[in-house]
């Protein structure tokens, strides 16, 4: 078995190797490069050059001064950063986890014979197609201690709903829970595409074989849904990882810093009108996405080549 | 076909040119064209109050300059405002005349380089001089004041204090027994806002006249490094008071989510009994509370000498010009900030907006038609029992103190350790100005 996959991987690099001599003797020319390449490279490369001299500046807007990496040694003295990374690890595990648990489970569901069911799954995927932003403000007025639509409704029931949004120790699950009930539709979909193309055979063979739903949804669907879940974890994920508008929208971060994460952290920094520091802020942030990103695309791209 | 076509083509590049021309010719009328007309643009904050006072003012000053025309526009308040009005001069593309903060904002905003000074305006010598020393850098002033004097002080229910047989309190302990008997009475004693985080900050720069009774040279040491929030007893006070206040459970239920305009709302109505804010915000409580006026009153931050009961006070924010602003634009400009800062100009905002404090003006009164908060605040002023807030006698001012504060009173930080959060968040400001000892 392992001799196969080595032999099939080394054989598609060889492929992928033979395309590029191929691409190298097409008949374009490379100056066809240089369009993207220019714009690439204004609108890329140059102010990402730029921002790692300018991390080691204080910066005030109106003059800049060279001062090595104060900077840095600031932002992570910074005490809002530690609370600041664990809310993001929270927020990214715990919107990511939901996305797969719900947007599998809606799945399931959506591609089982049911009534309606294209409707309902517009339905789901409507929130993606909502701004952010407006579902932030929004789900803020719902959301209201006293005056919001959903306690009022847990009120008419005899619960006296929490401060969702105001609660220090749940505000940032309440906005995780707006940011799932705002990008499951997306994972579904994903899911739906991966449930869909399972051949039907082995469900046919399960059958003969007496097997149940659960076993089938345990045996089949689980194992061959896995690119699906793959993507969908590491979609989410980054997602996260880099979420801010949401969290913007709802809680600027408060109350206090209870719901901070890294790029609201930075985001106020430059707010602040410490612009080299937030700069540098953000060359940190690309690092650690970078060193997160990485590792995880290249192993989603070797289990692309071994199914 | 052939010259159809030709037709067709003469006709489509003519109309083009003619297009282009009238559209030449009203962009130059716009500017300052040969009959003298200019345009000027006016940028201020979306509060509901400032709408008002400015449509006012272009309105009286263009009844008089007919050949001047302003259009106005609004900024976000708040740091989105202060990084707006920051990236607008840095890039030259700010309004001719704007509106913006005295004080240590307005020292952030390097004047020297990017605004006129005004020194030659008509109407400059006729300023308060508290005044212009929060909007002049190096000796030359930039600025006119837009509003009044403000307090930050504590704005009180008169009919809650007299059914409950109240005194004003002169210190803190008295403050917290006043509390005691408010709560025991059904009302909220103290209205916290933190809808919007910049109202918690009161009970710490409203403070600062206390600070200063207790070390008049502390502006200056805090400035150098030498003095912090968190070592100083009378600074950290503020912090304890904040503490105190959330721990005795004298909030009013919502603290978290209210905004401004609850907070005003309860205070009007008698739901709270005391709120501490800036005294501008009287404006607004009268404007949506009709009737308002004369039940609500004001008394400073009280601290522990009962006899050196003194008021904290802000001066007016200003009204400046960018040096992006030139040539007949320049002109127009300086005009109106001289309206501004006359008797006319004075009067003009009194029409818009109930006074909130006592104008920067010399010669300009605020009527006797004032709100009792005014009237109270003008008593300490007029006594000398006043100080002005931290903000204007040091540019040190840390970004993150509403998030900090609002910690406080929502008790997630303890005022100790909040004292010294804030130190290390000034930290940051000081560095970033270049200040010296940092």
């Amino acid at each position: 078995m392992a001799t196969t996959t080595v032999h099939r991987s080394a054989r598609t690099r060889s492929d992928a190797s033979a395309a590029g001599r191929v691409r190298a003797h097409s008949p374009y020319t490379n100056w066809f490069y240089l369009p993207a390449a220019v714009i690439y490279g204004v609108l890329f490369l140059v102010p990402t050059v730029i921002a790692f001299y300018f991390s080691l500046t204080r910066w005030s807007i109106f003059d800049s001064k060279f001062i090595g990496f104060d900077n840095y040694k600031t932002f992570f003295q910074e005490p809002a950063l530690v609370s600041s990374l664990w809310h993001t690890l929270v927020y990214a595990v715990l919107t990511s986890g939901l996305k797969v648990v719900l947007g599998l489970g809606l799945a399931m569901l959506l591609t089982s014979q049911i009534i309606g069911r294209g409707y309902l799954r517009s339905v789901v995927f409507f929130p993606v197609l909502v701004s952010t932003i407006g579902v932030g403000l929004t789900f803020t007025v719902l959301m209201n201690p006293e005056r919001g639509l959903i306690n009022q409704s847990l009120d008419l029931v005899g619960i006296s709903g929490p401060g969702w949004l105001t609660d220090p120790s749940l505000a940032l699950i309440s906005v995780g829970l707006v940011d799932v009930w705002k990008g499951v539709g997306l994972a579904t979909l994903i899911y739906i595409a991966g449930i869909v193309s399972i051949p039907q055979e082995y469900f046919e063979a399960a059958r003969v074989d007496g097997a149940g739903a659960w076993d089938n949804f345990r045996h089949i669907v689980l194992p061959l849904a896995r690119p699906a879940t793959v993507t969908v974890i590491i979609l989410s994920l980054i997602g996260g990882l880099r979420s801010f508008d949401l969290i913007w929208a709802m809680t600027k971060g408060g109350p206090g810093f209870t719901s901070d994460v890294i790029a609201s952290v930075i985001y106020k920094q430059y707010q602040a009108g410490f612009y080299g520091l937030s700069t540098a802020g953000n060359v940190v942030l690309f690092l650690v996405v970078t060193a997160i990103i990485l590792p995880l695309s290249r192993f989603l791209n070797r289990k692309e080549v071994e199914l | 076909m052939r010259t159809r076509h030709i037709a067709i083509t003469l006709l489509a590049t003519a109309s083009m040119a003619l297009t282009a021309c009238s559209a030449g010719s009203l962009g130059s009328s716009d500017d300052s064209g040969g009959d003298g007309k200019v345009t000027i643009s006016f940028l201020y904050d979306n509060g509901s109050e400032t709408a008002k006072i400015g449509d006012q003012l272009v309105k009286d000053f263009t009844a008089k300059n007919p050949n001047i025309t302003i259009k106005t526009e609004t900024r976000p308040q708040g740091t989105d405002g202060d990084n707006l009005i920051k990236t607008r001069l840095s890039t030259g593309d700010m309004s001719d005349v704007f509106m913006y903060n005295s004080g240590s904002l307005f020292q952030a905003l390097a004047p020297e380089k990017n605004l006129a000074p005004l020194g030659d305006t008509e109407n400059i010598g006729n300023l308060d001089k508290n005044f212009t020393t929060t909007v002049s850098s190096n000796g030359k002033i930039y600025g006119v004041p837009w509003g009044g004097f403000m307090a930050g002080a504590i704005l009180y229910n008169k009919d809650v204090y007299a059914k409950l047989g109240l005194q004003i309190p002169k210190t803190w302990d008295d403050f917290m027994a006043n509390n005691a008997q408010i709560k025991a009475g059904g009302v909220d004693p103290v209205i916290q806002t933190y809808g919007e985080t910049w109202t918690s900050q009161l009970f710490i720069l409203g403070d600062y006249a206390n600070v200063n009774t207790a070390d008049p040279q502390w502006a200056e040491k805090y400035t150098k490094n030498q003095a912090k929030y968190a070592t100083t007893p009378a600074a950290l006070a503020g912090f304890q008071h904040l503490q105190d206040v959330h721990d005795k459970g004298y909030e009013n239920k919502d603290f978290a989510s209210a905004k401004l305009t609850d907070g005003l709302r309860y205070l009007a109505t008698g739901k709270g009994a005391q709120y501490p804010i800036l005294s501008a915000m009287v404006s607004q409580l009268i404007a949506d509370n009709p009737g308002s006026e004369d039940k609500v009153g004001l008394f400073p931050i009280p601290g522990t000498d009962a006899a050196q009961n003194k008021l904290t006070v802000w001066s007016p924010n200003g009204v400046y010009i960018p040096s992006s602003t030139t040539g007949a634009k320049l002109e127009a400009a300086k005009k109106f900030l001289a309206f501004i800062a006359s008797t006319d100009g004075c009067n003009s905002q009194t029409t818009a907006s109930t006074p909130t404090g006592p104008y920067a003006v010399k010669g300009c009164t605020v009527g006797d038609k004032v709100p009792q908060a005014v009237k109270d605040m003008q008593g300490f002023i007029d006594s000398g029992q006043s100080s002005l807030a931290l903000e204007f006698l040091s540019p040190v001012k840390g970004p993150a103190l509403e998030q900090i504060c609002v910690e406080v009173g929502s008790g997630i930080r303890k005022a100790d350790a909040a004292a010294k959060l804030y130190d290390e968040d000034v930290k940051k400001q000081a560095q970033q100005l270049g200040l010296e000892g940092w």
